[in-house]
Parts: C-alpha cells; structure tokens; sequence
C-alpha cells in the first residue's frame, strides 16, 4: 500500500533521486564517534540543530497561550507557568534551550574552527554560519523581552542603549528597534515579538537551508 | 545532464520518464570506502542515540530548574540594577572599564564587538594557507584562544562582582494584597511617615513591603519606633513618634493592621 503510494507519487514528480541523495550520502570514519570516541566534536552542530527544531517546536505552543501586549504579557506567562498543563516544561525548554543553542552553536565554531574547516572550498559555508549565530544571538535578544518582567525590560533597556550608540546609524536602530525615539513600552514589546518569532526565524531557516545544501554540495572536510 | 534535446518527458512535464528514472535502491555498502557508511540509516541512528542521550540532560535541567519568572515589568522602578542573560555578561563587563566606557563607550560597545565578530566572519579570507592543524597555524590559533579567554574571564568577573542576593531580591514577584483602607489602623498609618517609604499600599517604595512581614505587632510597632539596626549600619531610620504621629494606642493599631497582612 505505502509502496504504491510512493510510486504513484514518484511516478509523478520523481522524488527518488531527492532523499536517497540524503540516504546514501557517506559518513567518514573520522566523523563517526562509533570509531572514534573523539569524533563526538563532529556532533555539535547536529545538537544545534536539534535545539534549534525544539526551540521551533516549544516556541509555537508558547504562542497558544502567550499574548504580546503590555498588560497581559507578563500574565500570560504566569498563567503558562503555573496554571497550564505541562506549561512549565514547555516554557523550561524554550528557557534552557535558549541558553543549549548558544552554548552547543559556540562550541560547534570552535570546531569548525580548530578543524581548520573553513578553509577554501568552504568559506562561503563559513560566513553564513557566522550569520546563523548572529541570528541565534538576535532571537535570545528578542525573546529575553517577551515575558515582560523586570529583568527583561531593563536588560532591554540596557541593549538598546548599547545599539544606540552606533555611530551615525545608532538612533534609527534605536527607532527601528523599540518603535519610538525614547519610550521602551507597547511598541517595544510587539516589535520584539514579531522579530523574535516572524523576522528572525525566517532568516533563520533561510541561511539553514544554506547551510545543509552548501554541506551536501561540498561534503564534509577530510581528517586532519 | 539530461536537459533539453532528445529528452522523453512525461506528458508536457519535464519530469524524466520511467526509463531513465533512478531505482529506489540504497546503495551497495561495497561502494563506501573503508568505515564509512551511509548516512541512512546506519549514522542517523547513531546520531539519535547522542541525540537521545542530550535529551535527558536537557530535560532533567528544565525539570530541575524551572525558568524564572521575575515581577511584571514596571518601567517607573529606577532602582533596578540591570542585567542581561549569561551569554551577554561579557560584552556588559567590557562596558564597566575605563577605556570602554563613559567617553570611551563607543570603544566597548561598538568598535571590540564589532572587529572580533567581524575577524570571526571573515576567518576564511584573514587565513588563507592551505594548513588545517592549529600548531600549524599559531596566529589564527592564538587570536582565538585569546578571545576564548578574555570572553571567559569577563564572564567570571561579571559573575564575581553581582550582588546576586539583591538581584533576587529586587526582581520578586509581589503578591497583590487588597488593603482595607477604611481600617483605623491604615488610617494612623496613611497619617504617619511610614507611607512615604512603604507606599500607598503598603507593596514597599524606597523601604520593602509590609506585607507578610512575619513579625509580631509587639516588633512591629518597636521597628516603627526605633527602626532596624544591622551591623552597625541603620537600614530603618527610627520612623514613628509617639504623640507626634498618633498616639500609644494609635501605634498599637497600627501594628496589629500591619501584622494581620498575609499575601495571598
């Protein structure tokens, strides 16, 4: 039955040659941490890659309950935390997940780093993981805000003030980002929000899908 | 490829015909060279395991340690000492010395950040020789381990000077408490100076809230009087005067209001 449906839909659009290049595509010994314990370093950015898609996950049923809205942002999250069902597991994940990703996304530039894997043909591979941590760095921004407690609006204040003070462009940063020239408020809060779950992960998937192709593209690098 | 010419579509797609289709097959392991093996299944399994085993730190941290949740933001407290989450403590650090601050915080804030995020990016073309190894390397190895460095120590000394207990303390959810503002002894209390320090009601301004105090009106209405003492440093001033803000009795009031106060 599932054979025949496979067929059918091969037959149509020919997905064979798709996954199978995905399927068979080799895994060196030198990646594998069945061969070598040490090759556990070649993990990091497949754990990054499995937060990221819990982040994903956890982050669309935080928005079930979560409203972006000065007076009932904070509420919402009280009520997701201790009110809702399993709310404070799923709000605990999005929380320590932010924090895994950084940490996992660091540790997997030092290897791609002291691997000297960036090196010619792979350098353009290179330059947009930078931009995927940047993106990464931008949504734990972004998100620190949306409970809307203390230490998240006046963290905000703080970086705000900080990208205010680029040279030249610094107030229409300023602007851009908190939606008034002085105010840290409602504005703030919405804008955050759709950056944080519209914007930023957009641009996230974008240079994710980059990422892979330019690695199925280029294959992974040789041993030291 | 088999683009253009000669090609046998399918109908008017340029899906190629069953002819020329790819079977459905794995490839033969016999085609992978030494240990290597194909990415499915055999890796992905393997990667699952590590992945699984990730899975269960990750999820005894968030049931551990359940994430934060400080008091509803209220722009109008200035005391709020500010901090950003972990992995930002650094770059906040930078910000607390002298060459990279006040006039010179463009230095800390822009112009640090800016170039090692910059170098980061750019590594590809600022190291071009073909060595891989990172002895073979030194400068590279040595910018990088240098940063590593400096991002951990500034951690550390961030972490090292914050006040942790006030930064808790400061950031607490504060029960919401319906004041009985028709009771006498709110009245002695509204009248006296103690409002000025501990608000309208009672949810604590410059001194903390009087709510759930735990106290007996008998300490209370001794704190109210002689205010609190700590090591030699004064963190009440004596506050109420007898026959001047109300009498014995009026205190007396004052403090069993103020003791009958529980948080929800």
């Amino acid at each position: 039955m599932l054979n025949k449906l496979y067929d059918w839909v091969d037959e149509r659009l020919d997905i064979t040659p798709i996954w199978r290049d995905i399927a068979d595509h080799e895994v060196p010994e030198h990646v594998n941490p069945a061969h070598h314990f040490s090759a556990f370093v070649y993990c990091f950015g497949g754990l990054t890659f499995f937060i990221t898609v819990i982040q994903i996950l956890s982050g669309m049923f935080l928005t079930m309950y979560y409203v972006p809205d000065i007076e009932n942002a904070w509420q919402s999250v009280y009520y997701l935390q201790n009110e809702v069902a399993f709310g404070e597991i799923v709000r605990g994940m999005h929380h320590w997940g932010a924090s895994l990703v950084v940490v996992m996304i660091f540790l997997h530039t030092l290897r791609v780093f002291f691997t000297g894997s960036y090196k010619k043909p792979r350098e353009l591979n290179w330059v947009v993981g930078v931009m995927l941590f940047g993106v990464i760095l931008g949504l734990s921004f972004t998100g620190y805000l949306l409970p809307w407690d203390m230490k998240a609006l006046f963290a905000t204040k703080v970086g705000i003030e900080i990208a205010a003070s680029v040279p030249l462009v610094g107030d229409m940063i300023k602007t851009l980002l908190a939606g008034d020239s002085t105010i840290l408020g409602a504005q703030t809060l919405t804008r955050f929000f759709a950056i944080h779950v519209f914007f930023l992960p957009a641009a996230l998937l974008g240079l994710l899908a980059a990422h892979f192709i330019m690695i199925r593209r280029q294959g992974i690098s040789g041993p030291l | 490829m088999h683009r253009g010419k000669g090609m046998k579509f399918v109908g008017d797609s340029r899906v190629k015909g069953l002819e020329h289709r790819m079977p459905n097959i794995p490839k033969d392991y016999s085609e992978y060279p030494g240990k290597t093996e194909a990415f499915w299944p055999n890796f992905l399994l393997k990667e699952w395991m590590i992945g699984a085993v990730f899975l269960i730190g990750y999820l005894l941290l968030t049931v551990a340690h359940p994430s934060p949740l400080e008091g509803q933001a209220d722009p109008t407290d200035t005391g709020y000492i500010p901090l950003p989450d972990w992995y930002f403590l650094f770059l906040y650090q930078l910000l607390k010395y002298e060459f990279a601050s006040g006039p010179f915080n463009i230095v800390g804030a822009i112009i640090v950040p800016g170039l090692a995020f910059g170098a980061l990016a750019l590594a590809p073309f600022l190291d071009r020789g073909p060595e891989r190894r990172p002895s073979k390397r030194p400068l590279p190895t040595g910018f990088m381990l240098l940063a590593i460095a400096s991002i951990v120590f500034l951690t550390w000394e961030s972490v090292a000077n914050h006040d942790w207990e006030a930064a808790e303390a400061q950031g607490k959810i504060q029960e919401e408490v319906e004041i009985d503002t028709t009771d006498p002894g709110y009245e002695v209390y509204s009248t006296s100076s103690c409002i000025s320090c501990h608000g309208d009601n009672l949810e604590g301004q410059v001194g903390p809230t009087l709510v759930g105090t735990g106290y007996t009106p008998e300490e209370i209405a001794d704190i109210a009087v002689n205010g609190i003492e700590e090591d030699g440093e004064q963190k009440m001033p004596p506050s109420f005067e007898v026959d001047v803000d109300g009498s014995e009795e009026d205190l007396q009031t004052m403090a069993e209001f103020i003791a009958g106060l529980e948080a929800e």
